[in-house]
């Protein structure tokens, strides 16, 4: 069943006498209940602007959003903002990136996760108060009760992240996103994270957008990957075709990127030349082409449809990679 | 066996702690550093690695004299670089350079790349006059790939991969022997990372260079370096060649440590066996008694670990491990206790 | 071979740009105030100030201390002619020209402002200087010079500014000078600290760092990295602080501590005068109190466009 279906959204800022900046630009996916589904790619590719923009958190001022984000039936965008306050927090949640940033420093822990349950789930004080210590429990935060009364800055890194994780569960949403939600963690506290994420959609049955610039952290988790480049999603597949068998010259040539700790031998690196802001624009053709090791004559001009593999496996290129064992 | 260019025995770096506004006083001390040993041969490249609090970036500071040493030798082509001071220190600084994790906030806004390039040259008298010290910049500019026109830009027309270029040919035209890397291209993009740290091999291959890279990733680390020491709250708890640590790494915190990277790769992360680590790092002002890992260690024993400090001892040839139970933990006597 | 490859990106990345020389903060910070309304505003009405102040004495159509038109003016009835074709805002209490009089005031007035920022300017930034490299830099002295230095500049902040003014003001006695310098030692501590705090930040920066393991000696790292990069929030700071010193000035001479000379005309000393007919004839007090206002505002919608564009954040 389809929970969430983002078609064609487009956001782009525009700055008062300056040229509009578009950060999203025609992307569509869907989100099942209960998967989890990767946005995965480089800064700037438009991957935390496309959960902003869901989320209904891109500010109204100087933003262009175009497209539709059906959850559940009914379009996000076409919402009040009153109405999205509500499915804000109790159907769709979100975790960001920098977890003391996106607690307020100045309230305990324990009041910020009863806010929560007292406005989306209508608990009342000592009932409020027992479920968020069982909340905070359930995310592996031991002695919760002494934890309720604490104050953000007194919690560690990792700390931080789980308790924004139980606020972000409370009211069991039907979707969670998180936007790279272990970029600020270390490894090993990385790791935790991700059991818990994982533990938490398989108990729960909440879908999942995973938003990362790790292709790591995606090749663990996701059902589903959708790589974004310069606003477009360039590729979608299950994530064991994606990573066996990668069909976009970028998504090869971020593999190719990447140093593998598990390989016997280390192997020379093959680096994506120049950066993103060699981008084309879109309109004039494939944005990738002025870094792209396989270009042809077709690669400017129009710009690339999405085409896909009997499979189901989607990719925007017209020089696909060719793999020897397909 | 090459001679070693770096030798580094007892190294101590602690931060006092101080209370109070004009008469402050000494509460405590950060063991930010606390007792480190290791060698780096020329023309190798020895890799550390460790969580943010290990103590990784202040020891390479240190190496480099950017922190103050608290004890112990820093022993760079036979002289003790801790121990000098003023105008021997500043010459002796060209020599030894360094690479920033940010780089942005490591170039001047206000300069542009020629004068960046140029100044230490200027402080140390290199080159006779302006031109050939601007030859100088232009080749240097020309071996980390940025064209000759890059020089009279400033720092911020340039795209981050650009920038930590100009980070590298900044410490390379002094004509260095060493360069401590902290984080070389853990600000950078993936598709860039890996221009950069093919840049790096190929400057070692050409000029000869020794590297000391500090870094949080493991697969970075492993893939440049030659030997990898692990750090953990301020001291090194294993040191092994690059192949023999990952094919076989023995101290739990390593285990840990290579058990929780993300590999890109659903076969291997669908086969993985996480060993997770209970809490978090203990604070560096307080550290456990014993084995500092001892906290969150799932082999921990009820007996040494609590009061006696492992020494990093050699177990093979060129690998050594810093826990009392090395033995029987790779024979499976002992398991995780849980 | 890779090499070869990464140098051509990097060519075809520069070539894109369309400058041929690099553009420095202060280039970049420019353009970006061109484009801000609020700082053309600013930047016109202090550009009719200047002019005002600078060649208006020149152009004026009367002497401003002489009282041709005393016989027009009666106290008793409360009689002042008011605008008219030859004197375009009216005649004041002592029968003078009241045009005159303003443009005459505007140069006194940017006068005192200028010179006392300058004052405030000029030993702030040398005792913030001071402080900042020692904190930065000096070690253990240097944080005990520090001390020093910052816990006097508190001391100065404890005194209300206007106590202190009229404190220097009774040492030295009355005249413009005393003005001046009363203004200006009130923003001495307001400039230390603030170069003092954006230098310390500037000392923690990886770029200083690097200079040093360049081997760059201390003094140039203070003098050619870390004070240049300081001094944004102090630009600012300068240009706030004059529209508030012509507001100070106008309120020392209000209160009798400016020229001894009354009869020269200054906005501040023509409020003073004022007060006395703001029942009969407020236009005494709108006049100056207008200019004033209006001055100010310039130099603050200045400013404040002034400390947007030189925001490290909205750099790009």
């Amino acid at each position: 069943m389809t929970l969430l279906d983002v078609q064609d959204l487009s956001v782009a800022f525009v700055r008062r006498g300056e040229a509009a900046v578009r950060a999203v630009d025609g992307v569509s996916f869907t989100v099942d209940a209960g998967q989890v589904v990767g946005l995965v790619g480089e800064s700037g590719c438009g991957k935390s602007v496309t959960s902003l923009a869901i989320m209904g958190l891109l500010p109204r001022r100087g933003v262009e959003l175009g497209g539709k984000a059906v959850f559940d039936g009914t379009d996000l965008f076409g919402l009040a903002p009153r109405d999205m306050r509500d499915v804000r927090g109790k159907d769709v949640a979100m975790i960001f990136q920098d977890p003391l940033s996106s607690l307020n420093p100045v309230i305990p822990i324990g009041l910020q996760v009863t806010e929560v349950l007292k406005r989306h789930r209508g608990m009342k004080g000592d009932a409020a108060g027992r479920e968020a210590a069982d909340l905070l429990d359930r995310v592996g935060i031991p002695d919760p009760k002494r934890r309720l009364k604490e104050y953000p800055h007194q919690l560690s890194g990792g700390m931080r992240q789980r308790a924004l994780i139980a606020m972000a569960v409370a009211c069991r949403p039907r979707l969670l996103i998180a936007d790279e939600p272990t970029t600020a963690l270390d490894v090993t506290i990385q790791a935790q994270i991700l059991e818990l994420l994982k533990d938490l959609v398989h108990e729960f049955g909440t879908a999942l957008i995973m938003i990362t610039h790790d292709l790591g952290v995606v090749a663990g988790m996701c059902d589903t990957v959708n790589v974004l480049y310069s606003g477009r999603i360039i590729e979608t597949a299950a994530r064991r075709p994606l990573f066996a068998a990668p069909l976009h010259p970028y998504t090869h040539g971020l593999l190719g990127s990447i140093p593998r700790l598990d390989a016997l031998e280390s192997e020379p690196l093959t680096p994506i030349r120049g950066s993103v802001r060699d981008a084309l624009p879109w309109a004039s053709g494939c944005a990738f082409q002025p870094r792209c090791d396989r270009p042809v004559e077709a690669c400017v001009g129009a710009p690339p449809e999405l085409d896909a593999t009997f499979t189901g496996h989607e990719y925007r290129c017209v020089n696909p990679v060719r793999h020897s064992n397909d | 066996m090459p001679e070693t260019l770096l030798s580094v025995r007892g190294l101590k770096v602690h931060f006092p702690i101080r209370r109070g506004v004009i008469f402050d006083r000494t509460v405590g001390h950060v063991y930010a550093v606390d007792g480190v040993d290791l060698d780096v041969p020329r023309g190798g490249t020895y890799g550390l690695v460790g969580e943010s609090g290990c103590g990784k970036s202040t020891l390479g500071r240190a190496l480099l004299r950017l922190n103050p040493v608290t004890d112990g030798q820093v022993v760079f082509d036979g002289v003790d670089v801790a121990a000098l001071k003023g105008e021997t220190l500043r010459k002796a600084r060209r020599r030894m350079q360094m690479i920033f994790q940010d780089p942005m906030s490591s170039l001047d806004p206000r300069q542009n790349v020629e004068s960046i390039l140029t100044e230490g040259l200027v402080a140390h008298g290199i080159g006779d006059s302006a031109a050939e010290r601007r030859n100088r910049v232009v080749e240097t500019l020309d071996a980390v790939g940025l064209p000759r026109w890059a020089m009279s830009r400033y720092p911020h027309e340039f795209s981050g991969g650009q920038r930590q270029r100009i980070g590298i040919a900044r410490a390379l035209v002094l004509g260095p022997d060493l360069i401590v890397a902290d984080e070389p291209v853990s600000a950078l993009d993936v598709s860039i990372q890996a221009q950069v740290i093919n840049l790096l091999a190929d400057l070692q291959r050409e000029l000869g260079l020794t590297y000391l890279v500090i870094a949080h990733d493991l697969a970075v680390v492993r893939h440049i370096s030659d030997t990898v020491g692990v750090m953990y709250l301020g001291g090194l708890v294993e040191e092994a060649s690059s192949r023999a640590l990952y094919a076989e790494p023995l101290h739990p915190y390593t285990r840990a440590l290579m058990s929780a990277v993300p590999v890109p790769d659903p076969e291997v992360e669908d086969r993985r066996e996480r060993i997770l680590l209970r809490g978090d790092l203990p604070s560096p002002a307080n550290p456990p008694t014993g084995c500092r890992f001892r906290t969150r260690c799932p082999w921990v024993q009820a007996t040494r670990c609590d009061t006696e400090r492992p020494a990093l001892t050699e177990i093979k040839p060129g690998h050594k491990v810093a826990c009392h139970w090395t033995k029987e933990i790779a024979s499976g006597e002992i398991t995780v206790n849980r | 071979m890779s090499k070869k490859t990464d140098k051509i990106d990097a060519l075809a990345a520069l070539s894109a740009q369309r400058s041929e020389t690099g553009e420095t903060l202060w280039k970049a910070a420019f353009k970006r105030l061109r484009g801000n309304p609020m700082a053309i505003t600013g930047a016109i009405i202090i550009a009719i100030f200047l002019v005002v102040a600078v060649i208006g004495p020149f152009l004026v159509p009367y002497s401003p201390t002489a009282t041709t038109w005393l016989g027009e003016v009666s106290e008793s009835q409360a009689l002042f002619p008011g605008p008219r074709a030859e004197n375009w805002l009216g005649i004041d209490h002592q029968g003078r020209d009241e045009f005159s009089r303003m443009i005459v005031g505007a140069q006194q007035s940017l006068l005192v402002g200028v010179v006392a920022t300058l004052f405030g300017l000029v030993f702030g930034a040398l005792l913030g200087g001071i402080a900042g490299a020692s904190a930065g830099l000096g070690g253990r002295i240097g944080v005990w010079i520090d001390s020093i230095i910052m816990r006097l500049m508190d001391m100065m902040l404890s005194i209300p500014g206007l106590l202190l003014a009229i404190s220097i003001a009774a040492m030295i006695g009355q005249s413009v000078a005393t003005v001046m310098i009363a203004v200006g030692t009130v923003q001495i501590p307001i400039f230390a600290r603030l170069l003092r705090g954006s230098m310390i930040a500037q000392a923690q920066a990886d770029y200083v760092l690097a200079s040093t393991s360049l081997g760059i000696r201390k003094p140039r790292i203070v003098l050619s990295h870390i004070v240049p990069n300081s001094l944004a929030p102090v630009i600012v700071q300068v240009t706030l602080l004059l529209g508030i010193a012509i507001i100070e000035a106008a309120g020392l001479s209000y209160l009798g501590l400016g020229n001894a000379d009354t009869t020269f005309p200054e906005w501040g000393v023509m409020l003073t005068d004022a007060q006395r007919y703001l029942s009969s004839a407020p236009r005494f007090a709108v006049f100056p109190a207008v200019a004033i206002i209006i001055t100010a505002l310039g130099f603050t919608l200045l400013g404040e466009a002034l400390r947007e564009a030189l925001d490290p954040k909205l750099r790009r």
